[in-house]
């Protein structure tokens, strides 16, 4: 358990990278572009850690170091086969902290880019919690490591969990059409709304802790196909080049619309699949 | 080359610019010349930018918000000036509220002449940069620590 942490700790930076290398290089052919190289979010990373600091208050710094914590620890229960409940609630507390260095920074695209930060969260919220229910409903625990050992593939029995984890990834990997607090490579909201006012290796945080993220997130994807290992690398694959390809072809929505519709995905796909895997159960809800 | 140069993020201003090389600016990053081949991204905030590339001349209007996203970018920074106008201030150079070209308010490392400047010289313009970019790095490395704590201590 020790070696798969460490593991996770030193790889999961370098294959979140690769993977937002791939989608740069991806997302610039689907535009007839040449793209960047694959190592692109490297350089830029070595980069920002190499240029001037500046910052409003030092608690920024602070925060965005908290925040960087609280991504490592959740991908860290979430990997040694911890409570699924307990890795949505550790992901809360991290973008917490992020929302905090954004308002320390004091200007009105920052203080914007953070109050949608927490839209995106109320938005996104419900469908996690619901997904850990049914997680719980399906495998009958909690946690990560009991669902990883159930004997079939989940996918089969939560397609409407599925489906609406899917659509809440669009707001957590920070893509169009849900890319409101902060957008990333080339594309600018409310200039860079919740990253406005981090600059330098401060700004180098929230890229690593987003690689950590995309691991995570493509983690819950396998999931629900851990049965047939093979499936569940294809399944989070093909997850993510679907993002990429609604990230190229949508426009940004309005915060309401996400809220609304990020809330009617929860309770019509992620309620109407739980009431079903109840039923099927036996009605022991 | 350091990989301090593969990712130059441009904040681009346009001063008092007619937009035509505001043009050649954004045509340089269209997919026909797709500069992000070399890490090169638009950001619009001067705290990610690295290369500040300002078109147009300097005037009473503009002069503070200039000097202010200068201020606000984190060293080492390099700017551009593009166009004649941003080089000298061209043929507004005589008029009563033009002040001249950028370097009246703020250090040029590169000049791009051009009316309007092609996005061909500009693209050569900000490689050129590039170079100057990685020698204050070094100059910047030799004075401070990596993360840079020093330099934001000393400014607050």
């Amino acid at each position: 358990m020790i070696l798969s942490l460490c593991l996770f700790i030193l790889l999961a930076p370098f294959v979140g990278g690769l993977i937002d290398g791939l989608d740069r290089k991806l997302s610039a052919r689907m535009q007839a572009r040449r793209g960047p190289p694959i190592w692109q979010p490297f350089y830029d990373v070595a980069k920002l850690m190499q240029k001037e600091n500046l910052f409003l208050h030092y608690s920024q710094n602070a925060l965005m170091l908290y925040y960087l914590m609280m991504v490592v620890i959740t991908g860290m229960i979430f990997f040694s086969g911890g409570d699924f409940l307990l890795v949505i609630f550790t992901f809360t507390l991290a973008i917490g902290f992020l929302v905090l260095a954004a308002y320390k920074g004091s200007s009105p695209y920052s203080e914007t880019g953070a109050s949608r930060e927490l839209l995106q969260l109320l938005a996104y919220e419900p469908m996690l919690i619901l997904a850990g229910v049914a997680f719980y409903l399906a495998a009958g625990s909690f946690d990560v490591r009991a669902i990883v050992q159930h004997e079939s593939n989940l996918i089969w029995t939560m397609p409407g969990i599925f489906l609406g984890l899917i659509y809440i990834f669009t707001i957590k990997l920070r893509k169009s059409p849900f890319d409101l607090s902060t957008s990333h490579h080339a594309h600018q909201e409310v200039v860079k709304g919740i990253t406005t006012e981090l600059a330098g290796p401060t700004l180098a945080l929230f890229e690593i802790a987003h690689w950590y993220e995309t691991v995570l997130l493509l983690g819950m994807v396998y999931l629900f196909a851990a049965a047939t290992p093979w499936l569940g690398i294809t399944l989070a694959v093909l997850v993510y080049l679907f993002e990429i390809f609604i990230d190229n072809t949508t426009a940004r929505v309005k915060w309401q619309q996400m809220v609304l519709w990020s809330w009617v995905v929860a309770l019509v796909l992620g309620l109407g699949n739980i009431v079903l895997l109840a039923a099927t159960k036996g009605g022991s809800l | 080359m350091s990989a301090f140069i593969k990712s130059p993020w441009i904040i681009h201003y346009d001063a008092s610019s007619c937009n035509g090389c505001d043009i050649e600016v954004l045509a340089a990053l269209t997919p026909l010349y797709d500069v992000e081949r070399f890490g090169i991204i638009n950001t619009g905030n001067p705290k990610h930018a690295d290369v500040f590339v300002v078109t147009g001349s300097v005037n009473d209007q503009n002069k503070e918000i200039i000097k202010n996203i200068y201020d606000q970018m984190p060293e080492p920074k390099v700017v551009c000036a593009i166009g004649i106008c941003a080089c000298s201030g061209g043929i507004f150079q005589e008029c009563y509220n033009v002040q001249g070209g950028v370097d009246k308010l703020i250090p040029v490392d590169v000049y791009i002449p051009g009316c309007a400047a092609k996005p061909e010289s500009i693209i050569d313009g900000v490689v050129k940069a590039l170079g100057i970019l990685e020698e204050k790095r070094k100059a910047f490395k030799a004075q401070h620590c990596t993360c840079g704590c020093h330099a934001a201590a000393t400014k607050e």
